[in-house]
């Protein structure tokens, strides 16, 4: 396999293709790196980003595993403790409930019960999200769920430049990192900016800038909201958007500094919104920048019921454009 | 005992002696439970001392081990050092988890004891990545993982056993099957009672053997790790078992009858191992004298030990939720 399934000659390539080669390039940097997961090798990845990878590192490396989250999970953490630096792949985060338990009570437990002893350096990804009318056992956004949980970080790449290199910052780092991937985002196209070659994964990040008003948010609500914020600023309102990128631990510094700029603030969230990550963010604004608030704190969440299967209901659950946009112009002139 | 392999002096009594260590410092345990010393849950290994004990007698030093919440006798068995296991107990800074895992969860990295796990089943899996690593790496070395019968009832059992065996990973499993989990009794929890039949379902090489003698166990881990090393796979050992204590220290033992614990003692691993010695004269008085009072010396230094230890700073709470970096 090369590189240029994207269009020749430029930077230019899918999300699918940035988290292909972020995958490709761990397994030719590192030879304790290993891809396990269900059809990860012979089928090329569900959504088809390991696709080739089996042809060109082999079945020691691109291991297609049994339908069996727990074992899998749990031996990709058990590989991390003994020495290796797995790439678990569960298809989707819908599944990643029958593996709660390894990744709950071992990989974000161990390394702080053993005293110190055991570090878990394992990345685990996962598509998540809904949009695609695969109906409620498909269209889990879990990855809020999973930013409760001492121990791990949470990761959401919500552009190409993410999809492409924090699988890189993600190895790299000793403790269990949990990168989902939007179902949705793996066919758009972008340009990678060829002077990046890696990311941080502890910052949020302003795509847009603005004054008038914060939309903080992460994975497939991103390019919602910056479609959000362009039509507000035929408006003559200048959004901010943050993209929060790392969901655990939060980026406190870049959000409450945008916050307090604009001070006026919509977290946009495709989780459900009761005990989502948009109400933590929510009540650490509250904590700490309230009194630089000029309008009350805003929310676009899913609605709170399983994700139903036909498209106007579907489009209906999830966040769309015309309410971040609503939810923001509600915003201007409080004051 | 039934089966009577060529065993040593030494090594018959080295078996008898590891026994003791673990039965009467799960005495003492129980005694520093009832005064408060140790608090949590506490479950005690009374009665299938000779598993760990046989088992560990075949492992080496690139082994790893995955154990249970009811992992005293794994980790004495292993070689962890008594003191900072009753200083985990304690609670205290000087324990084999810095005090924060307690009675269920010893770990020893320089002993490649990878935790005492207290999800039934939650450990299966870490021994087949374990494996993995061993085998990447062609360390040579296996993952022994010990877990309960009732572990049989868990998907996390079952997706292990086939993938160990699908890819002829070097786990050696262990069941110590003590006829309860908790207080169910086998024969309500399972539609085929005889453990080790699952692993042949998963065409996993496996045997069953009695738990309540350390030689048996011994002889048939020995068949087992060598089958292992040969790279034939994962294999199964069923070690038919019996814990002559309550669950834990909050067990009422409504589940079974005194007679049936009297039956099983009469079992008991360590008299029985005593007697043989006796018998076939390969222990003196004084020699047994000797042991007794090194047991006791280890336990009153174990003690002291965590007598003397400290407690964490709480400055420290947080400390390794997230790691600085992965230990070479």
């Amino acid at each position: 396999m090369n590189e240029q399934t994207g269009t020749p000659g430029t930077n230019r390539m899918t999300y699918r293709e940035a988290c292909r080669q972020a995958i490709r390039h761990a397994l030719i940097d590192d030879s304790r790196t290993f891809l396990m997961g269900e059809d990860v090798g012979l089928y090329g990845g569900c959504y088809a980003v390991s696709k080739g990878l089996l042809q060109e590192f082999g079945p020691g490396r691109i291991r297609d595993t049994p339908l069996a989250e727990a074992a899998f999970v749990g031996a990709g953490i058990g590989a991390a403790m003994a020495g290796m630096r797995p790439i678990v792949e569960i298809m989707t985060c819908n599944f990643s409930l029958l593996a709660l338990d390894q990744i709950m009570n071992n990989a974000a437990t161990i390394p702080h019960m053993s005293g110190g002893q055991f570090a878990v350096p394992l990345v685990i990804r996962m598509a998540t999200g809904g949009g695609r009318q695969l109906a409620a056992q498909h269209s889990h956004s879990l990855e809020g769920w999973f930013a409760h949980i001492p121990g791990l970080k949470v990761l959401v790449p919500g552009t190409i430049e993410d999809a492409r290199f924090m699988l890189k910052a993600a190895l790299a780092d000793p403790n269990p990192v949990l990168i989902f991937e939007h179902i949705v985002l793996y066919n758009e196209e972008g340009e990678l900016d060829p002077e990046v070659e890696e990311v941080d994964i502890a910052k949020a990040r302003v795509r847009r800038p603005g004054s008038d008003v914060s939309i903080l948010t992460y994975g497939n609500s991103l390019p919602k909201s910056l479609e959000a914020a362009e039509e507000l600023a035929k408006e003559g309102m200048e959004a901010e958007v943050v993209d929060l990128r790392v969901l655990r631990p939060l980026d406190n510094a870049t959000i409450f500094d945008s916050v307090s700029r604009t001070r006026r603030c919509v977290i946009v969230d495709e989780g459900w919104k009761s005990g989502s990550i948009s109400a933590e963010i929510a009540a650490r604004l509250a904590e700490d920048v309230f009194f630089e608030l000029d309008a009350p704190i805003r929310r676009v969440c899913s609605r709170e019921v399983p994700v139903p299967y036909a498209a106007h209901m579907e489009e209906a659950a999830l966040p769309q454009v015309g309410q971040i946009v609503e939810a923001a112009r509600g915003l201007v002139g409080a004051r | 005992m039934s089966d009577k392999p060529h065993l040593g002096r030494e090594h018959g009594q080295h078996l008898y002696r590891q026994m003791l260590r673990i039965r009467h410092f799960e005495a003492k345990c129980a005694e520093l439970y009832q005064a408060q010393k140790i608090r949590g849950f506490l479950h005690l290994y009374d009665g299938e001392e000779a598993v760990a004990v046989g088992i560990m007698e075949t492992l080496e030093d690139r082994d790893s081990v995955v154990a249970t919440y009811r992992d005293h006798g794994h980790a004495l068995a292993r070689g962890l050092p008594m003191g900072p296991l009753m200083a985990e107990m304690y609670g205290k800074v000087e324990g084999c988890a810095r005090g924060r895992g307690g009675s269920m969860h010893f770990f020893d990295r320089e002993r490649r004891f990878f935790g005492g796990n207290a999800i039934v089943g939650g450990g299966l899996p870490l021994a087949l990545g374990i494996a993995m690593a061993d085998k990447e790496f062609e360390t040579g070395g296996l993952a022994a993982c010990f877990f309960g019968e009732g572990a049989a009832g868990e998907g996390e059992f079952h997706e292990s056993m086939n993938l160990a065996q699908l890819w002829e990973l070097p786990v050696l499993f262990v069941c110590e099957n003590n006829l309860y989990a908790m207080g169910m009794p086998l024969e309500l929890a399972e539609a085929e009672t005889e453990i080790s039949r699952k692993a042949a379902a998963y065409r996993m090489a496996g045997e069953a053997v009695d738990g309540m003698n350390p030689v048996a166990v011994e002889s048939a881990a020995r068949r087992a790790v060598e089958a292992i090393r040969a790279g034939n796979g994962p294999y199964f050992l069923e070690c038919r078992t019996y814990r002559f204590r309550p669950h834990s220290m909050f067990d009422a033992q409504l589940y079974r009858t005194r007679d049936e614990i009297e039956v099983w003692k009469e079992r008991d691993p360590i008299p029985r191992t005593l007697a043989w010695l006796q018998e076939n004269a390969m222990i003196t008085p004084d020699e047994l004298a000797a042991i007794e009072a090194e047991v006791e010396a280890e336990i009153e230094d174990a003690v002291a030990f965590a007598e003397n230890g400290t407690w964490e700073d709480v400055a420290d709470l947080e400390k390794f939720v997230l790691m600085d970096e992965v230990q070479a």
